[in-house]
């Protein structure tokens, strides 16, 4: 079932970063018990930098040390925690891949580890960019990786996160991104792909940030007389095979976007997926390829690769030919 | 000797003897097993023995008692001692273990530790480098729930390589955890030497002072006296009390009381095989009687 979006989005902007720490604020008010380990990158006029001001008690500070911090939170759950952790986007998966894999996965406990600036949001180029994550993820059992498509969804996903059982992963870019859907009037459940724009002649499985270049290539194909359909893949794990399943069997192309590496992520499970299955349709990734991106403004990094509104329509385009 | 004295020293008697006794169904085991790392399970036992028959918080009826102390083994390599402790304890009969282990489906043993197959393994351990920084935000944990038990992480000399320990010593003098106690089983070998060849960890007391802890060198790990002697002097685990966290420098000898592992790191890993059982269970003997 398609949902309501914005569509007209272009003015609503929404910063899920902001939305977090607000929302982490509201569940503290609200009178949920739970403990928040974050870094040296915690600005103090942010909403969590508010957040860790009101709350200091339960907000544990780890200085620049991810591997510590990351073990630590898994230290914190043991207690009888629930710990929600702040990491800056690439240096989670990359500096504390082992902690995340042996602390957090494989000892199973309530940790969620929000991972912010993710994909190439946070600029300044490959040494701050965070693409290898998911495909790192990918790889990790026992691990859910949520990815919400806006700030509104990263709420939702906060919120739902608290009663929660095991090990979860949130990924939010940097804020600034707009917002996708027009009101939080839905159901978010996690491992359960959302239908966001239907559509006949082809599918965008997406996540994240990359759900909204999906709706605005859409609408730029709508104006072609092609019907595109848009799946908000909001989690990377468990994936929603039924969903691809049902894209495979309605219609005969599919892209796959993602602002992540090509290699390992959301696009690669759906060629798995459609490979097993022996999808005689058209299908394509887009991400980063496979190089160090190149430095560059946030807006001319998504359009030297392909991966916003207009390559992904280009993209679709090729592929219908 | 004033009585309290030798009433001491007849549970030093009866802790070494433990100790011997868990060397003796440890190496037994190992036969069975064929796969584990002596070396340095027999180095840190003296020390195991006194936490969990003496020191420790703990109730072997009840290994998820919310006030227990926590024995956090970083050193997951050295998870056999536990379950030695445990077939003593007689949680698991001996059989149990040999017939879980590693045993695929029905295995709840291994090598390496899992706190999901074994209630009382606090976690589930193996990489080195993660037992500090999780036994630090246990601690914090406790202090944050306002709840008084000692979060105590063992690791070794050669461990200490890894960063995340002093990232986590950062840590821990940050937040003052006076409810968390750091052992180095310091028997100065890693896999494959001297540590002070491999990575030189020295001087290991004047790092840990440096790095915010209270240092107490227990000079002879293997012996009960000193052992004891280290951890009398454990401030009481208040976690609402803000102090440095202690270190206990553990020095002791990899495969001791078996004298051809003594001081070889070539008896990290690997089991015992069954022709040596008897030449090995014949020196912890006389390591016995000697002292």
């Amino acid at each position: 079932m398609a949902i309501e979006t914005t569509f007209d989005f272009d003015q609503m902007l929404s910063n899920a970063r902001e939305a977090f720490g607000e929302e982490l604020m509201r569940m503290a008010d609200d009178g949920l018990d739970f403990v928040f380990t974050y870094s040296d990158n915690v600005a103090l006029s942010s909403s969590t930098g508010k957040f860790t001001q009101k709350y200091p008690e339960r907000c544990f500070n780890f200085g620049i040390a991810e591997p510590d911090q990351v073990g630590a939170s898994a230290g914190l759950a043991l207690a009888g925690n629930v710990v929600y952790s702040q990491v800056f986007g690439p240096f989670l998966p990359l500096r504390a891949a082992d902690q995340i894999h042996t602390d957090i996965a494989y000892n199973d406990v309530n940790v969620r580890l929000i991972g912010t600036h993710a994909g190439v949001t946070a600029g300044g180029g490959p040494t701050h960019n965070d693409i290898a994550d998911l495909a790192l993820y990918r790889a990790i059992p026992n691990l859910t990786v949520f990815v919400p498509a806006d700030a509104g969804q990263c709420i939702k996903g906060i919120r739902a996160a608290y009663d929660f059982q095991g090990p979860m992963i949130i990924r939010i870019n940097r804020g600034g991104s707009p917002n996708v859907y027009a009101s939080d009037d839905y159901e978010l459940e996690f491992g359960k792909a959302i239908e966001t724009y239907p559509g006949t002649d082809l599918a965008i499985i997406s996540c994240g940030s990359e759900v909204y270049e999906a709706l605005m290539a859409a609408r730029i194909l709508k104006e072609k007389g092609i019907s595109a359909r848009v799946i908000d893949m909001h989690t990377i794990k468990p994936l929603d095979y039924d969903m691809i399943e049902k894209c495979a069997s309605e219609v005969g192309v599919i892209i796959a976007a993602e602002e992540a590496s090509i290699n390992g992520g959301l696009g690669s499970a759906v060629a798995e997926y459609l490979a097993e299955r022996g999808y005689d349709g058209k299908f394509a990734r887009i991400g980063i390829p496979d190089e160090f991106a190149l430095l560059g403004s946030l807006p001319d990094v998504y359009r030297h690769y392909e991966i916003d509104a207009e390559g992904i329509a280009k993209k679709a385009l090729e592929l219908l030919a | 000797m004033a009585i309290d004295k030798i009433a001491d020293a007849a549970i030093y008697e009866e802790l070494t003897d433990k100790a011997f006794k868990l060397r003796r169904d440890l190496l037994t085991f190992s036969t069975q097993i064929n796969m584990s790392h002596l070396g340095g399970e027999l180095s840190m036992m003296e020390m195991a023995v006194a936490l969990y028959y003496r020191y420790m918080k703990y109730d072997f009826s009840n290994p998820k008692w919310p006030e227990r102390d926590r024995f956090i083994l970083s050193k997951g390599h050295c998870s056999e001692v536990l379950y030695m402790i445990l077939q003593d304890k007689g949680v698991y009969t001996m059989d149990y273990i040999v017939e879980h282990f590693e045993t695929l489906e029905t295995a709840q043993f291994g090598q390496h530790s899992n706190r999901k197959y074994v209630p009382y393994i606090e976690i589930s351990a193996g990489s080195l480098g993660h037992g500090l920084p999780i036994a630090t935000g246990y601690a914090l944990g406790a202090r944050y729930r306002n709840e008084n038990y000692r979060v105590i992480v063992m690791v070794g000399d050669g461990e200490l390589c890894e960063g995340t320990n002093w990232e986590a010593m950062m840590a821990a003098a940050h937040y003052q955890l006076g409810n968390l106690v750091l052992i180095i089983d310091k028997n100065k070998l890693s896999m494959t030497g001297y540590t002070k060849d491999v990575m030189n960890i020295d001087p290991l007391d004047k790092k840990l002072e440096a790095f915010g802890f209270n240092v107490i060198n227990c000079e002879n790990g293997n012996d009960m006296k000193c052992v004891c002697e280290a951890l009398d002097q454990l401030p009481e685990p208040d976690c609402a009390i803000k102090r440095a966290p202690t270190a206990i420098i553990s020095n002791t000898v990899k495969g001791f009381g078996v004298d051809f592992m003594e001081d070889k790191w070539n008896w990290h890993g690997g089991g015992l095989a069954k022709e040596q059982l008897e030449e090995a269970l014949a020196s912890l003997d006389r390591k016995r009687s000697e002292i």
